[in-house]
C-alpha cells in the first residue's frame, strides 16, 4: 500500500508545498519527484539587463555556499568568449580562493550530515573548524561568504604577501583536524552502519543520469573539471582526483574529506609558487559570439553559457548549478531505502540546506498526521540510537560465550 | 576519431555549420528532426555526457542548444537546433538520457518549447499560480509578473491573515 | 502582555527560521550562530522546528511568487505577539533581485517587520544583535 510523503519547506498542514515528493510502500521508498520554484528569482533574465561586471556579483548569489564557483565559471565563459588569458598571479589567486572554498563547503556538509544522523558533536566541531576558513576569507577579502574576489579578466583584489603566513598558519591548524574527522568517521561502527550501503548508486547509473562532482566520483566515474578542462593554476600544481567505487553515502563522505586534504595541499603549493604580476587583463570589448565556462565547484561541475551581441550586456546567460545535474540521481538512490534514511540521502548530494526542511505524512488521504522537521530528524536519530545500542551490547555477548 | 568527424560521417545530411571556436569548444548546427538519433549516437556510442540543454530566442527562431562533453578528450560539443516560432517543438531526448528530464521541463516552463514524447511534462520551475502560456524568457515578455499587483498581494494577505490584520 | 510573559520572552526566546527565497548565505549564518564560536544557546535563544511555538521569526531572502502564500501561512500560524526579524539585504529590500518576474518584494511587503538586519550576508554577531534589539522592543 503506497503512501506519499511530500518533503516540503514549511507548513505541515498545507498539502502542496513540497520540494520533493517521495512515494513509500511500508517503510521503503518507491518513487521520487521534485519541484524547484521556491528559490527561483529569475537570475538569468536579470542578467540580460546588467553589465558583465555586475553579473559577476549577481551570479555570486545563486548559492551562498559555493559562492565563488559561479563567478569563476562565469568569468571563464567571458574569457572564452573574448578569447583572452588572465595573468598568472590572477590564476593562482583564483585557485587559492576556490580551494579554500572547497574546504569550507565540505566541512559544512560534514556538519549537516552529522546533524542528520544524530551526531551533533560532529556538527559543532566541523563548523567550529570551518570558522578558521571563514576568518581567513574575512582577512583576505573582507567578507565571510560572497567574497567578491573574481572579475572578468582576473581578480578584483590581491592577496598581499603579508597574508601568506596567516593562510599557512590556518592550514597548519586545520589539517590535523581534517585528519581527525577522517579517522573518526572511518573507525566508528555506528556511522559505518548508518552510511555504508545506504543510497547506493552504480557506476552505470551515475553515467546514465549524468551526475557530476563528488557524487559521480564516489561511484567510480573519474571526472573532474580541474583536470579535464584545466583553468586557473590547476595545471601548475600537483594534486590528484579522488574516486571511490561503492557509490553510497559513506563513499561520498570519504571523497569529500580526502578532497579537503588535497585542497590544503593545493593551497600550500600555490602560496609557494605564486608569482608577482598584474591582477587583471582588461577586456576592452566583448565581441559578438558565444562562450562556455566550466568550473569544478565543491558540489560538481558548474556550467555557464553566454551569448553576446557585442553590447556590454549578455544577450543570454544560461547557468547550470551542479546540484541540478545530481538531482536525477535520486531515482536510483532512493528506491528501496528506508524512510529513516531519507534525510541523509537527501543531504548526501549536498543540496542547499533549504531543500530539506519539512515532511508531512499522508495515510491514504484519509487522515493527515503532521510531522515537523524535528520528527523526521527523530526518525533518523532513532535509527542511530538503535544501531548504537546494538554495537554497545555486542562485545558483552561475545564475552559471555 | 574526433567526435565531430564521427558525427559528420554518421549523419552526412543532418549536420550543418561547424564552428570551432577553440580546441575545447565546438558548435555544430543540426537538423532538429534527427536529434534523437544524434543524442543516442553521442551518448551511447561515443560515451559523451550531457551537461545541460539551453534555449534562447533569436531573430532566426528559437535555438535549443544541447551541450555534450567528452571529459577524456577535454572537448565540449554543443549541438544547435533552430526551431520555427511561434510554436517551437522538438523530440524529447529523455527516453535516451535520463538526466535530460528536468532540464527539458525547465525549458518548457520558461520558453514554451514542446518536447514531444517527454514522460512527465508538468510544471517544474515557475510558481504554482504562474499563468499558463506566459513564457518569461521569450523576448515578447516584458516587465514584472503580470498578476501580482499591490492590490493582489494585499488581497492575499487579507484572505490568509484576516481582514485588517497588520 | 503580563510582566511574567514579557520576562519569559526576553529571557529565552525561541526562534523559527523561515527561508522565503534566499541563496542560503543568511541561513548558514543563522545556523552559525548556534555553533561554538558564537553559541547563542547560552543566551537562551534556540531554533525550533515548529512555528506555533515561536517567539521570534527570522525571515531570510526575498519573497518569491511560490513562497508568498507560504510565508503568510507561517505568519498566521505563529503565536502572537511574535517579533519578525528580516535578515539580509534581500529580506530588507529586494536587493539585486529587484524587478525580477518571480519576485514579489521584500519581507515587509508581506508581513510586518520589527527589526531589519542588513548585510550580504550579515555576520552572526549582527544577527544576534538584531534579535536582541527585537527583544528590547517588548
Amino acid at each position: 500500500m503506497k503512501t506519499t510523503i511530500p518533503v516540503g519547506p514549511y507548513h505541515p498542514l498545507i498539502e502542496e508545498p513540497e520540494l520533493f515528493r517521495v512515494v513509500v510502500e511500508g517503510e521503503r521508498v518507491v518513487d521520487i519527484d521534485w519541484r524547484t520554484s521556491y528559490m527561483h528569482r529569475g537570475i538569468e533574465k536579470i542578467a540580460e539587463s546588467k553589465t558583465y561586471d555586475q553579473v559577476t556579483f549577481l551570479v555570486e548569489r545563486i548559492c551562498g555556499i559555493c559562492s565563488t564557483s559561479h563567478p569563476i565559471a562565469f568569468c571563464n565563459a567571458v574569457e572564452d568568449l573574448a578569447g583572452i588569458q588572465i595573468p598568472d598571479r590572477a590564476k593562482y589567486i583564483r585557485t587559492i580562493v576556490a580551494e579554500l572554498e572547497r574546504i569550507h563547503s565540505h566541512l559544512l556538509w560534514l556538519g549537516l550530515a552529522g546533524h542528520y544522523i544524530g551526531y551533533h558533536t560532529v556538527w559543532m566541531w566541523s563548523w567550529r573548524y570551518r570558522e578558521l576558513v571563514c576568518d581567513l576569507f574575512e582577512r583576505i577579502s573582507g567578507n565571510r561568504q560572497s567574497y567578491a574576489m573574481i572579475k572578468p579578466g582576473g581578480v578584483r583584489q590581491d592577496i598581499k604577501p603579508s597574508e601568506y603566513r596567516g593562510i599557512v598558519a590556518a592550514l597548519d591548524e586545520l589539517e590535523p583536524k581534517i585528519n581527525m574527522f577522517i579517522g573518526a568517521i572511518l573507525d566508528d561502527p555506528v556511522i559505518l552502519a548508518r552510511l555504508k550501503g545506504v543510497g547506493k548508486m552504480s557506476r552505470e547509473d551515475a553515467m546514465q543520469r549524468c551526475t557530476v562532482g563528488p557524487v559521480a566520483r564516489s561511484a567510480g566515474v573519474d571526472i573532474d573539471i580541474r583536470r579535464d578542462f584545466p583553468y586557473a593554476a590547476y595545471n601548475s600544481v600537483d594534486w590528484k582526483v579522488i574516486t571511490q567505487a561503492d557509490g553510497d553515502v559513506f563513499s561520498m563522505a570519504v571523497v569529500r574529506l580526502l578532497e579537503c586534504l588535497e585542497a590544503v595541499k593545493i593551497v600550500r603549493q600555490c602560496i609557494d609558487q605564486i608569482p608577482e604580476g598584474e591582477l587583471v587583463t582588461e577586456i576592452a570589448e566583448v565581441p559578438v559570439g558565444e562562450g562556455i565556462g566550466v568550473e569544478e565547484a565543491p558540489r560538481g561541475e558548474c556550467f555557464h553559457y553566454i551569448r553576446s551581441d557585442g553590447t556590454n550586456h549578455p544577450y543570454r546567460l544560461k547557468v547550470r548549478a551542479p546540484t541540478f545535474a545530481n538531482l536525477p540521481s535520486f531515482r536510483s538512490r532512493f528506491i528501496g531505502e528506508r524512510v529513516a534514511d531519507i534525510m541523509i540521502i537527501l543531504a548526501s548530494i549536498d543540496p542547499c540546506y533549504c531543500c530539506t526542511n519539512r515532511v508531512m505524512r499522508m495515510d491514504d488521504g484519509t487522515s493527515v498526521r503532521a510531522l515537523d522537521e524535528k520528527s523526521l530528524l527523530e526518525l533518523s536519530w532513532q535509527r542511530t540510537r538503535e544501531l548504537d545500542a546494538h554495537y554497545v551490547h555486542r562485545p558483552r555477548r561475545l564475552l559471555e560465550l | 576519431m574526433d567526435p565531430v568527424k564521427a558525427l559528420q560521417v554518421r549523419f552526412p545530411r543532418g549536420i550543418g555549420d561547424i564552428l570551432e571556436r577553440s580546441a575545447s569548444r565546438v558548435y555544430v548546427g543540426i537538423d532538429a528532426s534527427i536529434i534523437k538519433d544524434i543524442a543516442d549516437f553521442l551518448f551511447n556510442n561515443l560515451g559523451a555526457r550531457l551537461i545541460i540543454m539551453s534555449a534562447l530566442e533569436t531573430r532566426a527562431g528559437m535555438e535549443v542548444l544541447y551541450h555534450f562533453t567528452f571529459d577524456r578528450l577535454g572537448r565540449i560539443v554543443t549541438l544547435r537546433a533552430v526551431l520555427p516560432m511561434p510554436k517551437p517543438s522538438i523530440d524529447s531526448i529523455t527516453p535516451i538520457i535520463d538526466g535530460a528530464e528536468y532540464t527539458e521541463r525547465e525549458i518548457m516552463d520558461l520558453f514554451g518549447i514542446e518536447f514531444v514524447g517527454h514522460p512527465n511534462p508538468t510544471r517544474f520551475l515557475l510558481g504554482d499560480d504562474w499563468p499558463e502560456g506566459v513564457y518569461p524568457y521569450r523576448k515578447e515578455f516584458h516587465g514584472q509578473y503580470p498578476y501580482r499587483t499591490e492590490e493582489e498581494t494585499a488581497a492575499m494577505r487579507d484572505e490568509i491573515l484576516g481582514k485588517g490584520a497588520k | 502582555m503580563s510582566r511574567l510573559s514579557r520576562w519569559g520572552l526576553r529571557k529565552s526566546p525561541w526562534a523559527f527560521h523561515l527561508n522565503a527565497g534566499s541563496c542560503n548565505n543568511c541561513d548558514i549564518e543563522i545556523l552559525d550562530a548556534l555553533t561554538p564560536k558564537y553559541d547563542v544557546e547560552r543566551f537562551g535563544i534556540t531554533l525550533i522546528g515548529s512555528p506555533r511555538h515561536a517567539d521570534v521569526l527570522l525571515v531570510t531572502g526575498v519573497v518569491t511568487v511560490q513562497t508568498l502564500p507560504r510565508v503568510l501561512h507561517v505568519y498566521e500560524q505563529v503565536a502572537k505577539p511574535c517579533l519578525v526579524v528580516a535578515i539580509g539585504a534581500c529580506g530588507c529590500s529586494t536587493g539585486i533581485f529587484d524587478g525580477s518576474y518571480h519576485v514579489v518584494g521584500p519581507v515587509d511587503k508581506v508581513i510586518p517587520v520589527d527589526v531589519y538586519v542588513p548585510g550580504c550576508p550579515p555576520k552572526p554577531e549582527a544577527i544576534i544583535d538584531g534579535v536582541v534589539k527585537a527583544l528590547a522592543k517588548i
